[in-house]
């Protein structure tokens, strides 16, 4: 098996390790950083539970190789958390049932952050768009739609 | 599933690249975005022994413009390519159909030109625009028009051991306008059936989705400019069925695009 030495800054701290090239970034993270909350569903690309950022976009951790993130920011949940960025979403989630079994949150957090980061309006329709490209089984969406347009709502209130 | 193993190059050069391909031919496959060649190799219909990352070679990024046109690096971005939307208004239309947020963060206008899917937005775009296709490989450079490149399933004019440098487009013009739709299942995923057009000044029409490849009709532009009925052209093409959809619902599909792309033309 082929591996590379890469050096990746995880939630601000570097994370250096021997790495097989063909282990994916979400692998990566979940096995040589340790940080099991980015999940690993379809591997595909198709159901977004992989989410993470990556110098600042956006990505899936399932359709990128550890070896090209070698040099990378990368943030997951747990650095969104610890970060307090998704503080007010994650309770938005709460207060509106956002989530049940939980498997898609932290690719949804992310996506959503990527949406109201970026200055995303409180269009219920907009928001259905951007987060067609993570699936949940159990919510239905419309908690998740509610979640996210309430935060937007926060954040620009008078 | 995961990957099959893999040689893992990164030249720093295009002069590099080709020559790690050339020595390669058969088994190496160039990495682009990623974001159709990962899940092939997740799923092992693609099984590369030796992966070539596109990622450091300076001479594939970048837009430039010259003389009306402009030439886009082949590693440019979808995310990339939101920012010359004023320059190319067909692409601000077919973007935010293509994929999702993150996935275009990573995939390139080269990929998909070089992947040649025929239900993909990028390679109708380049045949409604008249784009056409830089390539570099171990004889040098040449360039193919978008016309001739898309050859059917996958299949374009690109021999193995070249790489697709950049794609030119022309600039758009006061009184250009341009029309897209596309349906689908669900936002985000590839076409069911879609047309991008170009009135600029001459009306190139391209479908995609509904054939092995990404096509134009002559007759179909003949009879719409001259104002005439599109139907008995749109017959003549031959449809594609899936699971997704039968020929005959692609048929019906392909008429509802045009219409509407049609109706939505922008002025
Ligand atoms: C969930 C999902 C939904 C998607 N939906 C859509 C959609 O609706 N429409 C759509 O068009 N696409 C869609 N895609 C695919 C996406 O657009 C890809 O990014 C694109 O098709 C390929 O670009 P890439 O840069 O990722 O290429 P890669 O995946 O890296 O490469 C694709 C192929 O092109 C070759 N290649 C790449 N660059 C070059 C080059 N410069 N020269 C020669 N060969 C090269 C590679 O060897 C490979 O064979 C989707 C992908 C996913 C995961
Ligand atoms: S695991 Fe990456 S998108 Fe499903
Ligand atoms: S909460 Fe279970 S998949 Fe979304």
């Amino acid at each position: 098996m082929k591996t590379k030495d890469i050096s990746v800054i995880v939630n601000g701290e570097e994370v250096r390790a021997s790495v097989p090239v063909r282990r994916n970034l979400v692998d990566f993270l979940r096995t040589d950083a340790g940080l099991t909350g980015s999940h690993v569903g379809c591997e595909h690309g198709v159901c977004g539970a992989c989410t993470v950022e990556v110098n600042g976009a956006t990505v899936r951790g399932c359709l990128m190789l550890a070896v090209q993130a070698d040099g990378a920011t990368v943030t997951t949940v747990e650095g969104f958390a610890a970060s307090g960025r998704s503080a007010a979403l994650a309770a938005a989630f709460t207060r509106r049932n956002a989530l049940q079994c939980g498997f898609c949150t932290p690719g949804m957090l992310a996506s959503a952050l990527g949406y109201i980061d970026r200055g995303g309006t409180a269009d219920r329709a907009a928001i259905r768009e951007h987060i067609s490209g993570n699936y949940c089984r159990c919510t239905g969406y419309q908690s998740i739609v509610e979640a996210i347009c309430d935060v937007i709502e926060e954040r620009t209130a008078p | 599933m995961k990957a099959a193993d893999f040689d893992y190059l990164r030249p720093s050069s295009l002069a590099e690249a080709l020559t790690c391909l050339s020595q390669n031919v058969g088994v190496a496959q160039p990495l682009a975005g990623g974001q159709s060649l990962m899940p092939m190799m997740n799923f092992r219909v693609a099984t590369p022994e030796v992966l070539i990352d596109l990622a450091d070679i300076p001479d594939l990024r970048g837009v430039t413009e010259l003389d009306g046109m402009l030439r886009i690096g082949a590693m440019t971005t979808y995310r990339d390519l939101t920012r010359i939307t004023d320059r190319v208004p067909l692409l601000g239309l077919a973007l935010p159909h293509i994929a999702h947020d993150a996935i275009r963060n990573r995939g390139t206008i080269g990929g998909s030109v070089a992947l040649a899917d025929p239900a993909a937005e990028m390679p109708a775009l380049l045949l409604a625009l008249g784009g056409v296709i830089e390539l570099a490989g171990p004889d040098g450079q040449r360039e193919v028009a978008a016309d001739d490149f898309f050859q059917g399933y996958y299949a374009t004019d690109r021999a193995e051991d070249e790489l697709i440098v950049a794609i030119r487009l022309a600039v758009a013009k006061p009184g250009d306008s341009f029309g897209f739709y596309e349906l689908t299942q669900r936002h985000g995923d590839y076409a069911l059936a879609g047309v991008a057009i170009a009135h600029a000044p001459d009306l190139r029409i391209a479908f995609f989705g509904i054939s092995d490849r990404p096509i134009r009709l002559p007759e179909l532009e003949a009879a719409l400019t001259a104002g005439t009925d599109p139907g008995p052209a749109l017959d003549q093409i031959e449809f594609e069925g899936d699971l997704k959809a039968s020929a005959a619902t692609r048929r019906h599909y392909a008429r509802v695009v045009l219409d509407r792309a049609l109706a939505g033309m922008t002025s």
